[in-house]
């Protein structure tokens, strides 16, 4: 009686199972058997064996990692990176969506958006376009000015001790209009009641921004940093790779986690090593993402993702 | 006092954000003044916001090019709407199901989702998987489904917006009138949930139409490059710029002539038209797209 009523509901929830089926087989495709090509992280790599047949290797691909000089500087160029961009990109957006919300234009306030995000909506394939037309070295703007004040042509694509202020600035330019978007949405979602009280009561704008703005975008900010955080040793590929124009020389102060992995899996054919630092990567966000949202926790628990 | 502090602030906004406006400008201005630039001039003096000696050479020059420029551009236009439209239809039938929190095993479901926002295989698990297992090696299933055609993250948006749009007392109706529980979703839920879908899906669209990742990973130079989309093409031209003088050598065009430096950016700006051509449409649903999973309620 029992388990009839009960293969009534299978049959019932049966159309619920058959929606769900596509999306199961893709995460099953995408997501979940991928975890087990990780194992080829321990492997020695036979084509022809296939990743159960090929032999085991210990831990002897992460000794070869992390005995190379590589490993140090990748782990810190990601971490490094991703470390500035939190917290000196949160700051700019945070300021320029609390300015944005101080014009009263409504013409302005809209054109400096659709200007900011702009950068956003293209790949970074085009990106590198644009940021050859400044850095090539015979014909680039930057060294048209620099020539233009007595100064000597740089070869940027060569010269390794410019690129983390390339890269940030690189950076700056493509994402701020995303984070001045979600910033400037949270300012707008404060009730306006709040500032005419304050200016009632005399308070500077300033004292506006210190008291009201900031405490009450607080959630947002810490939502997007525990997001960053745990993406801390992923890097954007495309960043690190296209606007460098993957440069062998630039390598020391560009190449992150991400490219590294490209360059050995693609290029050197080499599954073990890229392996090891994609699985270190896995591990290590994995852990971020966790401790930054157990941390948020135990301070507010309403601000925590989960 | 008053309004002093009033004005003061809003120069400095004005300044400020005028700033980063311009430099969010400047370097599509630079990319469009160099394509229209003589090359002669531009090699002695190098590229410029004003385009020096106004010129059409390079876009004359790249025209010998013109099939694979319109080939791959149909390609996007192809890999765009297979992919945008699957993930579409995937995320919201899953993301319905999700919803249904009566039906058996959907806990695990939920779980397995949100598993898959927090560890991941890697690219190299992916890669190995995608290509040995799939085998999906240069052919155009490459660029559609690695990676981009669901993820958690906007199946749990779909999913809350059905939770909290959709009253189960509607679909309680149309069951009791018969509807059966696939019809529901289409009829129903899918008109219902309108907004939000069009929403992931600008946002999908977007990631298909600029990626170039895909491209690298599973199409080879040799047996693939059919499939370029115009972000691989630019990315092979970026990598050699050589590429653009093998057809036009044959066309009779001697390699002395060949406007390189102002081509290049020519091509560039052939890659851009397209966005910004959109862009002043749909810029409003691309704001909705970035604050709508941002922002808790």
């Amino acid at each position: 009686m029992k388990t009839k009523r009960k293969s009534n509901k299978i049959v019932r929830c049966l159309p619920f199972y058959v929606m769900a089926l596509p999306g199961i087989a893709y995460l099953i495709c995408n997501n979940f058997m991928p975890l087990y090509g990780m194992l080829l992280a321990f492997k020695k790599l036979d084509v022809r064996k296939g990743i159960f047949g090929s032999e085991w290797v210990g831990l002897k691909n992460f000794e070869f990692l992390f005995s190379s000089n590589t490993a140090f500087k990748i782990i810190r160029n990601t971490i490094g990176y991703n470390l500035v961009f939190l917290i000196v990109g949160t700051a700019i957006a945070v300021a320029l969506a609390i300015l944005l919300n101080e014009v009263r234009l409504k013409g302005f306030k809209k054109f400096y958006q659709s200007m900011l995000l702009i950068p956003y909506l293209i790949s970074w394939v085009l990106a590198s376009y644009l940021a050859y037309a400044f850095l090539a070295q015979d014909v680039g703007l930057i060294n048209s000015i620099l020539n233009f004040f007595g100064l000597p042509d740089v070869a940027w694509y060569t010269s390794k001790q410019y690129w983390p202020v390339i890269l940030f600035i690189v950076y700056i330019w493509k994402n701020v209009g995303y984070m001045l978007i979600i910033y400037y949405s949270s300012i707008v979602s404060i009730s306006a009641d709040y500032f005419e009280a304050a200016t009632i009561d005399g308070a500077t704008k300033w004292q506006q921004i210190r008291f009201i703005t900031l405490p009450l975008i607080k959630s947002t900010v810490v939502t997007m940093t525990i997001l960053m955080l745990g993406r801390i040793a992923n890097s954007d590929f495309g960043l690190f790779y296209q606007i460098p124009r993957n440069s062998g020389a630039l390598y020391d102060t560009t190449q992150t986690i991400d490219v590294y992995v490209y360059n050995a899996l693609m290029n050197n054919n080499d599954f073990g090593m890229s392996a090891a630092a994609a699985v270190f990567q896995s591990v290590v966000g994995f852990i971020f993402i966790m401790a930054a949202n157990g941390v948020v926790r135990k301070i507010s628990k309403r601000d925590a993702l989960f | 006092m008053k309004t002093r502090d009033a004005f003061k602030w809003q120069v400095i906004s004005h300044v400020v954000l005028m700033f980063f406006a311009l430099c969010a400008l400047i370097p599509f201005i630079l990319l469009v003044a160099a394509s229209f630039s003589d090359e002669v001039a531009v090699m002695t003096q190098g590229y410029s916001i004003i385009p020096k000696e106004f010129s059409l050479d390079a876009y004359t020059y790249i025209a010998t090019r013109w099939a694979d420029i319109g080939r791959s551009y149909l390609m996007t236009i192809l890999v765009t709407l297979i992919g945008t439209g699957v993930s579409m239809i995937i995320t919201s039938m899953f993301a319905y199901t999700l919803s249904m929190d009566f039906v058996p095993g959907v806990k695990i479901l939920n779980f397995l989702c949100i598993f898959t926002m927090l560890f991941s295989g890697g690219v190299v698990g992916s890669y190995y998987i995608w290509s040995n297992v799939f085998h999906i090696r240069d052919t155009i299933w490459g660029l559609i489904l690695p990676n981009l055609m669901m993820n958690a993250f906007n199946v749990i948006l779909v999913k809350n917006y059905y939770v909290n749009s959709i009253p189960a007392s509607l679909r309680e109706a149309a069951r009791i009138d018969g509807c059966s529980e696939i019809g529901i979703f289409w009829k129903i839920a899918m008109p219902l949930s309108i907004p939000i879908n069009a929403t992931i899906g600008l946002m999908t669209g977007l990631a298909y139409w600029n990626d170039w990742t895909n491209g690298l990973y599973y199409l080879t130079e040799r047996n693939g490059s059919q499939y370029y989309t115009i972000q691989l093409l630019l990315n092979r031209i970026s990598e050699n710029i050589q590429w653009l003088s093998t057809a036009a050598q044959g066309a009779g065009v001697t390699t002395a002539n060949i406007p390189t430096t102002t081509s290049r950016m020519a091509i560039g700006v052939i890659g851009l038209i397209p966005v910004l051509i959109v862009y002043p449409f749909l810029q409003k649903y691309f704001v909705k797209g970035i604050t709508v999973g941002a922002v808790k309620e």
